[in-house]
């Protein structure tokens, strides 16, 4: 059940997408998000959705990967733009009682569905052709001018790193005890949501108190193999910007570009 | 010279108890004293509670004695300043996989040790590739962890420790969380790393059969040492074990059975195929007799 967890998994791969500069991909990926909703229309809304339908093809990732990651914000999407169908002003479609359904709302409405289905699936790019680890080293280099600020950044890197690399444990941990628990007769599924919410605490101390067990040898083992902060650490993969990044970079201003051209030109639908 | 060596070493997890002072505190080493010489296979063996664990964690300055003095390449564990130093040279491997694996990736796993002791980029890949390659793991070397089997990543965080080149390895109970196929390839990496490697390893464990293969056998029975020796100087002293509830090896308990039954079988045997041929042996002897 808690198996099937696709965000945020790596999928190894030698595709261009995954050969970028994790800086470049990080820092691309928080400009888009930035670009979808400075884009106010659908022409430009459209060019953003075709770049990243190019950039997962690409990518080489099973596109039923990109389908996994979705099904988990469906519900979000759906509530939001229904939310959106019923909120605008202009012509009259549907009139359910107080609420209505107007041209400008469905036109919203679908704005909005685009939008954060464009949301995912650029972040989605990034956590597929990235390794977690290329990803904190990648976000500890960017930080790295904020030491001036006495900012842990390493620190901060690192719980990242070990944050991400027990997700799966855990996950495989909870899936154990929740069958333990229900060996015992322990009833999750049913009763209403505060039952069910009860129904979890003997699954959660649990897992809190192997955690806390786990947190513990981890540290250990990592003391044992001469951790001992970020001074002095050498790094086996050093990130280094190649004309490929470069060009990747210019080709996100020239997005950006794009998207300005056309909110000047094309009436905005937001 | 030796290389570990432990004098009258005292360990204690409890404070004394301050109101009373004359309360004795409860020891988990009560006055060991070894030497390891480099290049050994030893194996530290003893039940649950025996301190075997505990006297592990001194190896590698994890834990200082209370009194007493433990000397790692000459170097005082007490002293901190030697911390980095002890532990570049003996490195430990714990009893479970999940515990001791820090990134994502295999081979960026591999690579924290020798990241932490400052290594340059290329020397750090050339090592990483060569310990993947020494436990048998080099073609998952971008794969998770966590899809792995137990024996594969209890072998990963092996080459975690091999990339950091340390001249000795305390693995404690590395076989314990996994099943037989799995010791099995953990016992074959370790048997590999002495030989070919010369690598000193300390393996504690509660397996007699681990124990048998290696070239020294340190029984440790509540805080002391109890016997040492070759295993098959310490396995003939089957009654001994007995008394202190330790098993040995169900082919030398076998023998030892029949030996006592005055079935003229040799006296100590370590293997099972050393058990069959003892056997065989005997049957065409009394075969021929007749």
């Amino acid at each position: 059940m808690t198996r099937d967890i696709a965000l945020g998994q790596y999928f190894p791969g030698k595709s261009p997408v995954h050969r970028l500069d994790p800086r470049v991909k990080l820092v691309l990926t928080i400009a888009f998000i930035v670009y979808i909703f400075v884009a106010n229309n659908f022409w430009g809304l459209g060019f953003l959705a075709l770049v990243t339908l190019g950039i997962m093809v690409v990518s080489s990732v099973p596109v039923k990967m990109y389908f996994k990651s979705m099904k988990g914000i469906l519900f979000i999407v759906l509530f939001t733009s229904v939310l959106n169908l019923f909120y605008g002003s202009g012509k009259v479609l549907v009139q359910i009682g107080f609420m209505q359904i107007t041209d400008d709302g469905i036109r919203n409405a679908i704005f909005i569905a685009v939008r954060i289905v464009c949301l995912i699936l650029f972040s989605s790019i990034l956590t597929f052709t990235t390794s977690p680890t290329e990803l904190t080293d990648a976000m500890e280099r960017l930080m790295s001018p904020l030491k001036v600020l006495h900012v842990k950044v390493h620190e901060i890197s690192m719980m990242m790193t070990i944050a991400l690399r027990f997700v799966p444990t855990l996950l495989e941990e909870t899936d154990k005890i929740m069958a333990a628990q229900k060996a015992r007769g322990a009833d999750m599924e049913s009763g209403g949501l505060m039952q069910r919410i009860k129904s979890l605490i003997p699954v959660l101390i649990p897992l809190f108190v192997s955690s806390f067990r786990r947190a513990y040898e981890l540290a250990m083992a990592m003391e044992c193999r001469c951790y001992h902060g970020g001074e002095g650490r050498t790094k086996m993969k050093v990130l280094h910007m190649e004309a490929m990044d470069y060009a990747v970079l210019v080709f996100g201003g020239a997005v950006l570009v794009v998207i300005l051209l056309l909110n000047h030109f094309v009436p905005a639908v937001i | 010279m030796e290389f570990i060596k432990a004098e009258n070493v005292r360990f204690s997890y409890d404070e004394p108890d301050e109101e009373q002072p004359d309360k004795p505190v409860h020891e988990v080493l009560k006055g060991i004293d070894l030497s390891i010489e480099r290049g050994e296979f030893v194996a530290l063996l003893g039940h649950n509670g025996s301190g075997k664990s505990t006297m592990a964690k001194m190896f590698n300055a994890m834990l200082t004695p209370t009194s007493g003095k433990v000397l790692v390449d000459g170097m005082d564990t007490a002293d901190e300043t030697h911390t980095f130093d002890i532990r570049r040279q003996v490195g430990m491997v714990q009893q479970n996989p999940d515990n001791q694996l820090v990134a994502s990736i295999v081979e960026e796993d591999v690579a924290f040790g020798p990241e932490n002791l400052g290594i340059a980029p290329a020397e750090i890949r050339r090592r990483v590739d060569e310990a993947l390659k020494v436990v048998d793991m080099y073609e998952y070397r971008t794969h998770a962890p966590y899809k792995l089997s137990g024996g594969q990543k209890q072998r990963i965080a092996i080459a975690g420790i091999l990339a950091m080149e340390t001249a000795c390895i305390v693995l404690d109970e590395p076989t314990a969380m996994l099943d037989p196929r799995g010791r099995a390839e953990v016992m074959d990496t370790i048997q590999k790393l002495n030989r070919e490697k010369g690598i000193t390893i300390i393996l504690i464990t509660h397996y007699m059969d681990e124990a048998v293969q290696a070239g020294r056998v340190i029984v440790m029975d509540s805080g002391t040492i109890l016997t040492q020796g070759t295993p098959r100087d310490v396995f003939a002293q089957v009654e001994l074990l007995k008394t202190h509830k330790l098993d040995v090896p169900q082919a030398t308990e076998l023998a030892f059975r029949l030996h006592s039954a005055g079935c003229g079988l040799p006296n100590c045997v370590l293997t099972i195929p050393e058990c069959v041929d003892a056997l065989e042996l005997l049957l065409t002897k009394k075969g021929a007799a007749q």
